[in-house]
């Protein structure tokens, strides 16, 4: 099983710490992992912008890199989904959201990581109602929750319910930019959920959402801090906890 | 307050949203109300066993009649016809407007109650018939307040939602008299009930709006809470039932699945209060049906649009959606508003409404709330694509995205550019950082860069295995 890793443009240039924990958190799980190193960004920011047009070279860039893998495996629900939707997947390739390939397709059920603190996770929408990486508050049908059930096993810590599970948290890409004023208030509303309900860390499949929040927290010096799940997941968030 | 702007120039949402959500109590109260609904109807769906089963079944039915509305139209009118209704055909606004003008003249009315109705908003048949020395009175309560506004509703179901109770005490104590500073719900809507009696009695014709035709039966269904429709069409001469053409179903069996699905997902209702069943109108009475098009059939023409023409009214998508929580249904300038308004406003003038499906973050949650499962979020996604093909997009983003599709076909272009971004956030003083250019920066910071991109990282660290 050959794996391709998929690093969103925004987490390569912002967020390496995320990447690099997930190529390890593949590598312990026992995955033969390779990063193409041509690739670029998935074409979603032109896209959602209503420039698809602009992606298309970029969509087919994207293709090429991972076209000789079995599976192309990223830490980003919505830059998944972009892929999955609109860039074309050989036959024999098959692209995965990191939670949503760890329990649907290595099916893990034990993790080596202990976490302390009490972690609010935030349900990124396009994870959530594009990959199905956790039942929608919206449809009636038995709860799951990939996310959450790989939080799970990890030692000490202590996942906070939130009065609104799922509601978006404003970013949406060039939305956070065209309703600044509607994208900002909602990602407030975000944060007091968690703030109201004692969470320390805010975790998710996304990062672009947690960027987002994470602004907000720091210009209004919060007492939260964010971090990607496969940081947790992979152990290394404890190190740069303390 | 009424925007003037309302029927003039391009909808700017984002700047009408800005205005809204400055007033942060009002928006608090706003979304909070909503949200509250929309917890409701997620507890009463709890109750029904196989609901997405019914999502799929209202779905498949409305798609299977548009996929032959021709036919059942005729099928519809033919059976009306012999029910000894009167069915009209219009094909746009003006038509449906001139039609029910014309009828109402031929029989000397002057005064028409009104109840339940979205197409006659979508028409702006009040103003046309005002302006023809109509007196025209909605009798909805909601509908009633926002007409005394001289506003248009915010939502489907609940055109009054953005109005306060206060602002209604203040309203009713100049429009009706009730004594100021009175803001007992019970005692407004008492008040206003009074009001309206009076007005139902003299009405000489009644006007309402359509929830399903049946057309096999030629039957109408009108559901409501406050019954207005039953007491206008029971207590007028004439009565005209105006609806969209995409309103029909098949058989009368078909009404199962919708008002099972409608009430719950509306307002977290079982059902609401009266569902009512028109066929023929009483001796001595007219009963009239104005089938409207206006645009519909082209949209049905429109393959990846069509399928918003399933929508039943219900506005389960505007309680859900976070963005019209927080902006307020004037924000969109269309009837109806939220995020169905904005997959149906472009179609009928893009020029007017290009910026409405940048009104959303593409959450979905309204396609997955939606009782007939349109694709909602889909067609938002779809309809940019639309308005940026058309040229609605500013000059600015086009530039930026020629751009970034330029430097992210290329590897080397991407890691240059993410160098010098680096670069640029690390060492650029703040104050030029957030300058007024940085609309992302007014009330976020930007990410801290790191030293390495995580390319660079790994040709570093795992390059050389």
């Amino acid at each position: 099983m050959k794996i391709g890793l998929f690093v969103p443009c925004y987490i390569d240039q912002f967020y390496p710490q995320v990447a690099v924990a997930t190529l390890e958190l593949l590598e312990r799980l026992g995955c033969d992992v390779a990063y193409p190193r041509e690739q670029t960004c998935c074409g979603q920011p032109m896209a959602n912008a209503g420039c698809a047009e602009d992606a298309e070279a970029t969509h087919r860039h994207t293709a090429a890199c991972f076209r000789e893998f079995d599976y192309v495996v990223g830490p980003s629900g919505s830059c998944v989904l972009h892929l999955r939707e609109h860039v074309e997947q050989a036959a024999t390739v098959r692209y995965y959201e990191l939670c949503q390939f760890l329990v649907e397709v290595l099916q893990v059920d034990r993790l080596h990581a202990s976490f302390s603190g009490r972690v609010g996770l935030h349900a990124s929408c396009h994870g959530l109602r594009g990959l199905r990486l956790a039942s929608s508050s919206e449809r009636r049908e038995p709860p799951f929750d990939h996310v959450a059930h790989l939080l799970g096993m990890v030692d000490g810590l202590e996942l906070v319910g939130l009065r609104r599970p799922d509601e978006c948290c404003g970013f949406g890409g060039i939305f956070a930019v065209q309703e600044e004023a509607v994208s900002v208030r909602m990602g407030a509303d975000r944060l007091d959920d968690h703030l109201q309900h004692g969470v320390e860390v805010i975790t998710g499949a996304d990062m672009s959402c947690l960027m987002h929040l994470d602004g907000l927290i720091r210009r209004r010096d919060m007492p939260l801090r964010v971090l990607h799940v496969a940081e947790i997941l992979n152990g290394s968030a404890e190190m740069s906890h303390a | 307050m009424h925007d003037a702007a309302q029927n003039a120039g391009p909808v700017d949402h984002a700047g009408r949203a800005a205005r809204f959500v400055a007033n942060a109590d009002q928006t608090t109260w706003h979304d909070s109300v909503l949200w509250r609904i929309r917890e409701k109807r997620d507890a009463v769906s709890e109750g029904v066993q196989g609901w997405e089963r019914l999502r799929d079944l209202a779905s498949q039915i409305k798609e299977h009649t548009l996929s032959k509305l021709d036919e059942y139209l005729i099928e519809f009118e033919k059976c009306a016809a012999a029910n000894g209704v009167q069915v009209h055909w219009a094909s746009d606004a003006e038509a449906h407007n001139r039609i029910v003008y014309d009828l109402l003249e031929a029989r000397d009315v002057r005064r028409v109650v009104k109840s339940k109705s979205m197409l006659t908003e979508e028409c702006g048949l009040n103003p046309y018939l005002e302006a023809r020395g109509l007196e025209v009175v909605d009798t909805d309560l909601g509908e009633r307040i926002v007409q005394l506004r001289g506003e248009p509703p915010s939502h489907l179901v609940a055109p009054a939602i953005h109005v306060r109770r206060e602002e209604i005490s203040v309203l009713f104590h100049e429009e009706l008299g009730t004594p100021a500073g009175s803001s007992d719900p019970q005692f407004l809507a008492g008040a206003m009930r009074q009001d309206l009696r009076a007005r139902f009695l003299a009405a000489d014709a009644a006007i309402t709006g359509v929830n399903f035709a049946v057309a096999s039966t030629g039957g109408l269904v009108v559901v409501t809470n406050e019954g207005n429709a039953n007491l206008g069409a029971h207590l007028a001469p004439v009565h005209i039932a105006c609806m969209g053409i995409e309103k029909l179903i098949p058989k009368p069996e078909h009404l199962g699945v919708f008002l099972r699905l409608l009430s719950r997902s509306a307002t977290g209702q079982p059902l609401s209060i009266y569902t009512s069943h028109f066929h023929r109108p009483a001796p001595g009475r007219e009963l009239h049906i104005v089938l409207v098009d206006n645009g519909r059939t082209r949209h049905l023409a429109r393959e990846d649009f069509r399928a918003s023409l399933k929508c039943i009214r219900c506005g389960a998508c505007l309680n859900t959606c976070p963005v019209y929580r927080r902006s307020g249904g004037h924000s969109y300038g269309a009837t109806p508003s939220g995020p169905i308004g904005a997959i149906l406003a472009p179609g009928r003038d893009m020029e007017k409404y290009a910026t409405l499906p940048f009104a959303s973050s593409l959450c979905g949650s309204c396609s997955d709330v939606c009782p007939v499962k349109i694709d909602i979020h889909a067609q938002l996604y779809r309809w940019r694509q639309e308005a940026a093909r058309e040229g609605h997009i500013s000059r600015g983003k086009r530039l930026g995205m020629n751009m970034a599709g330029w430097i992210t076909r290329r590897p080397a272009r991407y890691r240059l550019a993410g160098r010098l971004a680096r670069s640029l956030l690390r060492y650029a003083p703040r104050r030029l950082l957030y300058g007024r250019w940085n609309v992302w920066g007014r009330a976020r910071d930007i990410p801290e860069p790191p030293a390495r991109s995580f390319g660079e990282w790994y040709a570093a660290e795992r390059g050389k295995k």
